[in-house]
């Protein structure tokens, strides 16, 4: 019962884009889409954490589901994502769009008019002005105070985004064809990220496999980033070939991988979660199969995890247990990826 | 035979059309024949691109690789754009150039119409350069195929593509050549060609947009030639321009192919604006509104396109002062395109309209172009950007404003003159279902587009999470459609051109057209105005704008 409500629910609530600006509480068994659930208040959180482990116990025993119910279909917008700065994009976004929707119905609603009312057919006849100095310089400036307006606030949050400095750890993140390195730069802990297998599988031309059932179809990886919650992260992304693109939407921004220069980002996620994203930029023939995915796990578990990587030895136990939680297969194990 | 049968009909006496296949096309001088070469092979070129695109859009029907190999999707890619900007639009517009800007100044000819014959020939041959290691893969199994790094050709990965990186960049500087000349012929003729009385304050606006397109194609088609020059002898004699390996910059490359690539997407929209401006007017039955506020806003956005090139790479980590500057100067080019589309709207208010064919591409335009306009400006606003870049929403936007823009005016211009042209009346049902399911179908392609592009979905993919499914599906039934109704328009200009049957046009093709082409006979004779006209201002379309 409670399974049918929360997809029910996720499903209807999915679909506006005016749903929802600010994401609500997250679980840290949460993928993107699900956080729609969560925003439904304390009983839909637990229907849908009941639901999550629910299916990934399902998952675990070896049942395949007819459609994994975390993937929202006929999406239209962008995600508000999970940090200050992504809410922020959102909202430029929503407020830019919307100054072109008025606009635009302003002025398609004036051309409809004229389309109606000032034709032949009617017995419309043409008359002969053909300019109108006082409307040609209103119809200047009121543009140039609109441009105005929406600059100001990008300025603000260009500024904002462009302060990488007092960030508490840095990760170099490094493309290559076609999978994605990651060295955490204070702890020489570092490690490559590809395609997960069963994704690599069914995307090979005549596979036979239906997308339909890999969880997270091209988005997951064999062994994801994982970043500590609440903490100031700053990205140094380089690559060692062409160029890349590292973009993980929840977070609200892309930078480009280039050899032989160095590009620096941050991020503060304040909620442990996973989320996903691609390489965006065209680099060869496996481009669509490099995906990015971040796990974001609370301080002191992020501790734990560090160090396991840093001592493989005792980590064997600690990374047994680790797995077994995760949705992203063997995320932890060391030895393997 | 039928045009053996014309040659002899002799409209104004002084008729001295070539004989023979050779000596009438490949001997070329004359300005109309070489217009309609040029038209013919933008016809051609549209469905060759237009067939890849076909590949493409079949591809992403569905998740998961159902057709081609992800490397041939990217040959797909790119040979999609080089074919249709380089082979499509450019061409189709040169070509109403050479149809047109003769006729509507009272000239007899283009200026220099032996470089005009040159500068046509060269495109076939480039055309053949470029496409042909596709062509020998795909057609005999032939090496690796073409270009795969996408059209702009962005190093390193462009030089990791075999030998097609020389027959590419081989064939994109003919291509630039061939632009250079015809663009000093059009600057060459509309600077010393006019009739007397033809101010330059009373030209057509089509030749004013095409007077300014011809200098941002002299200003940028050379920087182009100096950026593949440079990833030539990266790729085959050792040198370092573009790789930080050997103190070059990868990113060197995009600031100098963007400050070729911004002002080249003007190079594709001014003359649509130019043709628009013609033809609301004609079917208004009223004056152009603010044709001097037009022919400056074309002139400030010509002006403009030369500021904004880095406004492509906002996520190559541009310095926040750079990213602020390109921002600013991007949104400041709303102002003169938001002119452009209010005057168009004052024209047809209290006019007379009707909604012949070339009408409706017109308004289908102005609409679906403001579209593509709306998504450039939020795509100006750099975090948004950060967000948008290199994504479908960015596939969305420029398609809004090269395919219901530059294309739908290449339509709109063809149904306009084509009666001119041929002598006789196209067939306007068809014309207005082509332009009904033209308009529906490229809705379904483009729109969802911005949505799958919102929701996460990056450009230049072959395949997607099933997330990006459904709108995929919608795109790809869109595309399909698009497509198939270009054939109804192939079929109405060859049974315009061909049919005998069909009615004789009048020399003022439409009620309410104005401008020195309409002077002349339809068909328009094959040398224009062999003596200068006397203009009268009533002939002309913008004649009452000196007070």
């Amino acid at each position: 019962m409670g399974v049918l409500l929360a997809r029910g629910r996720a499903r209807r609530s999915g679909n506006g884009w005016w749903v929802g600006r600010v994401p609500g509480p997250a679980s840290r068994y949460m993928d993107l889409n699900w956080r729609r659930v969560f925003r439904m208040g304390g009983v839909m959180k637990r229907i849908g954490t009941i639901y999550l482990r629910l299916a990934s116990a399902a998952l675990a025993l070896g049942f395949s589901l007819p459609s994994l119910a975390a993937v929202e279909r006929w999406k239209l917008n962008m995600t508000p994502g999970v940090t200050e700065v992504s809410r922020q994009v959102y909202d430029i976004h929503m407020t830019i769009l919307w100054i072109c929707i008025v606009i635009g119905v302003l002025v398609f609603g004036a051309m409809a008019v004229a389309i109606f009312r000032f034709r032949k057919s009617r017995g419309a006849v043409a008359a002969t002005w053909s300019h109108n100095d006082k409307a040609e310089v209103v119809l200047t400036i009121v543009p140039v105070l609109i441009l105005v307006a929406m600059a100001w606030p990008a300025t603000q949050v260009l500024i904002h985004m462009a302060d990488t400095r007092n960030a508490e750890m840095t990760i170099e993140v490094t493309g290559y064809q076609w999978k994605w390195g990651y060295r955490y730069v204070d702890s020489d802990v570092s490690f490559i990220s590809s395609l997960a297998r069963n994704s690599d599988d069914t995307r090979q031309l005549g596979s036979g496999l239906s997308p339909d059932q890999v969880k997270s179809y091209l988005l997951d990886v064999d062994r994801p980033l994982v970043i500590p919650a609440d903490t100031k992260v700053r990205f140094v992304i380089t690559s060692g070939d062409v160029i890349h693109s590292w973009w993980v939407p929840a977070l609200g921004w892309k930078q480009d991988a280039i050899p032989g220069i160095i590009n620096d980002q941050w991020t503060l996620v304040k909620e442990p979660g996973i989320y996903r994203g691609q390489c965006a930029e065209l680099c060869g023939k496996d481009h669509g199969f490099m995906p990015i995915v971040v796990e974001v796990k609370p301080k002191t578990e992020f501790a734990q995890w560090l160090a396991a990587q840093q001592n493989p030895d005792a980590a064997a136990a600690a990374a047994a247990i680790a797995t077994t939680a995760e949705p992203v297969a063997a995320a932890a194990a060391p030895g393997q990826g | 035979m039928a045009h053996d049968a014309s040659a002899h009909r002799d409209e104004h006496g002084h008729d001295h059309k070539p004989h023979g296949f050779v000596n009438r096309w490949l001997y070329a001088t004359n300005h109309k024949d070489i217009g309609t070469m040029y038209l013919v092979m933008a016809l051609v070129m549209f469905f060759v691109g237009g067939l890849m695109a076909m590949v493409i859009r079949g591809e992403l029907m569905y998740p998961g690789l159902q057709l081609v190999e992800p490397e041939f999707f990217n040959q797909m890619t790119t040979m999609h754009a080089l074919v249709m900007i380089f082979g499509a639009v450019m061409p189709a517009f040169v070509g109403l150039a050479n149809w047109m800007v003769p006729m509507m100044i009272g000239a007899p000819d283009m200026a220099l119409p032996r470089m005009n014959n040159w500068s046509f020939w060269i495109m076939p041959f480039a055309f053949t350069v470029l496409l042909l290691p596709l062509a020998l893969k795909v057609f005999f199994g032939i090496g690796a195929g073409g270009p795969a790094g996408g059209w702009t050709l962005y190093p390193p990965l462009s030089l990791q593509g075999g030998d097609s990186v020389a027959f590419t960049i081989f064939a994109v500087h003919m291509m630039g050549i061939s632009s250079i000349m015809g663009a000093i012929n059009i600057i060459a003729t509309i600077l010393n060609m006019r009739a007397p009385g033809m101010d330059l304050l009373k030209m057509p606006v089509f030749v004013w947009a095409w007077l300014i397109t011809a200098f941002l194609l002299i200003a940028v088609m050379p920087v182009l030639a100096g950026a593949v020059t440079m990833l030539l002898t990266d790729k085959f004699f050792g040198t370092t321009f573009f790789s930080a390996s050997g103190g070059g910059d990868p990113v060197m490359f995009q600031h100098i192919f963007w400050f070729f690539g911004h002002p080249e997407v003007y190079i594709m929209i001014l003359p649509a604006f130019g043709v628009v401006s013609e033809i609301i007017p004609t079917f208004a039955r009223k004056p152009l509104f603010g044709y001097k506020a037009m022919v400056y806003a074309i002139a400030s956005i010509a002006f403009l396109s030369f500021i904004v090139w880095a406004h492509h790479m906002f996520t190559v980590g541009i310095p926040l002062g750079g990213e602020l500057f390109f921002m600013y100067a991007t949104m400041l080019i709303a102002v003169p395109t938001g002119i452009k589309v209010f005057n168009w709207v004052f024209t047809m208010w209290r006019g007379s309209m009707t909604f012949e064919t070339p009408m409706l591409f017109a308004l289908g335009f102005v609409i679906m172009f403001t579209i593509g306009g709306f998504s450039g400006l939020m795509l100006a606003i750099v975090p948004a950007d950060f967000q948008y870049h290199d994504t479908y929403f960015v596939v969305a936007h420029f398609h809004y404003v090269l395919v219901t823009g530059a294309v739908f005016s290449i339509m709109a211009a063809t149904y306009y003159w084509l009666p001119k042209w041929s002598g006789r009346m196209y067939n306007e049902t068809l014309g207005k279902w082509h332009f009904w399911l033209s308009t529906v179908f490229v809705n379904l392609l483009f729109f969802p587009q911005h949505f799958l592009g919102l929701a996460g979905m990056p450009r230049r993919i072959p395949d997607y999470n099933v997330a990006f499914a459904d709108w995929n599906l919608v795109s790809s039934i869109g595309g399909f459609g698009f497509g198939l109704s270009q054939l109804i328009f192939a079929y109405i200009v060859w049974d315009c051109v061909r049919n005998q049957s069909l009615a004789k046009a009048a020399d003022r093709v439409w009620e309410g057209a104005r401008g020195l082409e309409w002077t002349l006979p339809s068909p328009a004779p094959y040398h224009s105005f062999a003596t200068p006209p006397v203009i009268e201002d009533r002939m002309l379309a913008h004649a009452d704008v000196a007070h």
